[in-house]
């Protein structure tokens, strides 16, 4: 990557108060300052947020997805962590 | 080691057991219509065929400026003006977003532009004919415009997580495109002779290239069975040519004007619309740079980035000096 | 594929993606609802609103023309954005001068003779390279966001109306333009040199953005006194120039009449192309 090439930087968008901002693409800026503008110009010109992050694609730290498997296995089978799991106490109101 | 084509994807003499298990897990999201994400593991052959076609498609979107931005300075009213001023910069929008998500399988922006502009990438080959007159915008909008979105709304269900993304976002914004092209055209026929004129001349000149933007026919379109079981593709060319031509058969008479093809009709015992022999050879030989505008397309490309140089040269030196001193 | 068909297609992708790209034309004034609800102007009051039309419609059409040809990708979509807001702001002004003459924008744009444009000059300049482009956006938008922080307060509730929705928009205009000059200034060798040209080719224009005219005075709180920006506008461009590690041009001031019709040699071209079509074809609608 030559010295002048624009490095690439990640959009996240609020769409509206009370809601996360969501991962809406990326683009590219020689600076900050510039991404958080270029980020408006780009993905809020039909009013798709009032509000923006960018950061830095490189540095976004990912899990593994080789490692998925050891990584996201464990909560699966303890259903004991759902309500569902709890058949006893259905139909008693207000639990 | 022999190219990899997709073919002979993923299988090369001696599978380790991890490249097995890799290929396995790809299979198994693929068949479950699951989502492939840029950290995957991904056959060879899958990361070659997506960098083409989305980068393709970036450049399609950014050459397909041009034409519309060759009417800007001259439309005939600040309404129009303005819409199709929107309309071209959307344009460079979805090129931004296709390369963002063709970058993500490896390939930077700016080998991806080299490509373009050194003329080794190939972009929609429609946009290598002039707009002559006004009603072409009509004409782009209605026919280019509307045969894209054709072609892109099941690409939202592509099998790659960020080409269909970025096809998400780009179809929610094509949907004003088509229609102010098709209101184009409608103001025209509603006018003066001359209007109607250069209405039915700009449908004349991009019914056919429109009808090709689908690709060859599936008999002659070798790499679409493998795009279709990796679920790239969802429908083959000639399923989603069918289909638009069936629209805008129907859409013409609301304009009052007629498509270049007295042979269109729809055949009930096919259930298909039988239309005109395409002139694949003129499609070829605009394909491999020969139409009216491929080389001025390509220089205006090549000026705007040649011209640029020192205003990204200049941002960059900016952000090595400063950057970590502010905030944004 | 129609449009319901395709909202459904998208609507199947569930909620995942739709905050991202949640979509709302918003709500903010348009030149259509000028046209329906504005009281009709006096003559001094629609001459003052065709200057402040003629000003933002000639730079849309200089601007629009960087669509396609900006320095990178991103700024082709930031320098549209611009140029949108602009001539929306044209509009606004020329359905609003128009009401007085019986007259539609268009009718004002394209079909009046370049001696009847009142706009500056400083629009009219060409945009020569990326430098020149900034630098009139610094120069222009500087100049209008003070100009329409004032006329949102316009004893005039249309001019006001029109200036409280554009004041915002120029404030970003302002901002692109400061974050640019910084950059090009402060950036290398020859991003410099080059804003220094532009500085020096463009601040001849300058002084003709200040002047006042008697129908200023005659408008009273219904308009904004030229002369009265001057002082904080020298304050920002100068602030914007130092932080770039430019100054500000030692050149003398052009003489420069636009408000009364005496136009640059820029000017006739620009109307050519913009007035080609319409002029083609009298009473059509497009
Ligand atoms: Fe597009
Ligand atoms: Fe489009």
């Amino acid at each position: 990557m030559s010295s002048n090439t624009w490095p690439l930087w990640e959009v996240f968008v609020r769409s509206a108060r009370g809601l996360s901002h969501v991962h809406a693409g990326s683009l590219h800026a020689p600076d900050a300052e510039m991404a958080v503008r270029n980020a408006r110009d780009l993905y809020t010109r039909r009013n798709e947020g009032i509000s923006l992050w960018v950061v830095r694609s490189e540095d976004i730290i990912t899990s593994d997805p080789d490692e998925k498997d050891s990584f996201f296995e464990s909560p699966q089978g303890k259903d004991y962590r759902h309500a569902t799991y709890y058949k006893a106490s259905e139909g008693v109101k207000h639990l | 080691m022999a190219a990899t084509t997709p073919q002979n994807a993923g299988l090369s003499a001696v599978p380790s057991y991890e490249q097995e298990q890799s290929q396995a897990r790809f299979d198994a999201l693929i068949e479950q219509d699951s989502r492939i994400e840029p950290r995957d593991w991904m056959p060879e052959a899958y990361r070659k065929t997506l960098t083409r076609q989305v980068s393709q498609h970036a450049h399609s979107e950014i050459i397909g400026m041009q034409p519309e931005a060759n009417w800007i300075t001259r439309a005939p009213s600040l309404k129009r003006k303005s819409i199709l001023m929107a309309k071209v910069q959307d344009e460079a929008g979805h090129g931004l977003y296709l390369y963002s998500a063709a970058e993500t399988l490896g390939t930077p922006r700016d080998e991806l532009n080299d490509q373009l502009m050194s003329g080794r990438a190939k972009y929609s080959s429609i946009f290598n004919y002039p707009a002559r007159s006004w009603a072409d915008m009509g004409a782009i909008g209605w026919l280019v415009d509307g045969a894209a979105i054709a072609n892109q709304v099941p690409l939202c269900r592509a099998s790659y997580g960020p080409y269909g993304r970025a096809m998400v976002r780009i179809c929610k914004e094509e949907s004003f495109h088509q229609r102010q092209g098709f209101e184009i055209l409608l103001a025209l026929s509603r006018g003066t002779e001359a209007q109607r004129k250069m209405a039915q001349d700009a449908i004349n000149r991009f019914y056919e290239p429109s009808l090709m933007m689908f690709g060859p026919p599936d008999e002659q379109s070798p790499n679409s069975a493998q795009s279709m079981a990796w679920k790239i593709k969802r429908f083959s060319n000639d399923e989603l040519r069918q289909r638009f031509v069936g629209m805008i058969a129907e859409q013409v008479k609301v304009l009052g004007m007629t498509l270049p093809d007295p042979e269109l009709r729809f055949d009930e015992e096919t259930g298909r619309w039988i239309h005109k022999e395409l002139n694949w050879d003129e499609f070829m030989a605009v394909i491999k740079g020969n139409g009216p505008m491929n080389s001025h397309r390509l220089e205006r490309r090549r000026e705007a980035h040649r011209e640029g140089a020192w205003v990204r040269e200049a941002a960059a030196a900016y952000a090595r000096k400063y950057e970590n001193s502010e905030v944004a | 594929m129609n449009h319901d068909e395709l909202d459904a297609t998208l609507d199947s992708f569930g909620d995942a993606l739709a905050s991202a790209t949640r979509v709302t034309p918003g709500n903010a004034l348009r030149p259509e609802d000028i046209a329906v609800d504005g009281v009709v102007p006096d003559e001094d009051l629609a001459q003052y609103a065709l200057r402040l039309g003629d000003d933002a419609l000639i730079l849309a059409q200089r601007l629009s023309h960087w669509i396609s040809r900006a320095p990178e990708l991103e700024e082709d979509v930031a320098l549209g954005n611009i140029a949108l807001d602009v001539l929306g702001h044209a509009r606004s002004f020329l359905t609003y001068a128009g009401l007085a003459w019986d007259k539609t924008e268009d009718d004002l744009a394209y079909w009046r003779e370049e001696e009847e444009f009142t706009s500056l000059h400083i629009v009219e300049q060409p945009n020569g390279d990326f430098g020149v482009t900034i630098t009139r956006q610094l120069i222009i938008s500087i100049y209008q966001y003070l100009l329409y922080s004032k006329l949102a307060a316009s004893a005039d509730p249309t001019l006001a109306a029109i200036a409280a929705k554009a004041v915002k928009e120029v404030d970003y205009h302002r901002d692109h333009a400061t974050q640019w000059t910084r950059r090009l200034g402060l950036g290398t060798e020859e991003s410099a040199q080059r804003m220094r040209h532009a500085l020096e080719i463009l601040w001849p224009y300058v002084d003709e953005m200040f002047q006042d005219e008697a129908l200023h005075e005659r408008l009273g709180d219904r308009a904004v006194l030229p002369s009265s920006l001057r002082e904080d506008w020298e304050q920002q461009i100068t602030q914007v120039l130092t932080d770039a590690g430019l100054e500000v041009p030692q050149v003398g001031m052009a003489m420069a009449r636009g408000r009364s019709g005496e136009h640059s040699e820029h000017l006739g071209y620009i109307l050519a192309e913009m007035q080609v079509l319409a002029r083609k074809h009298p009473g059509a609608s497009w």
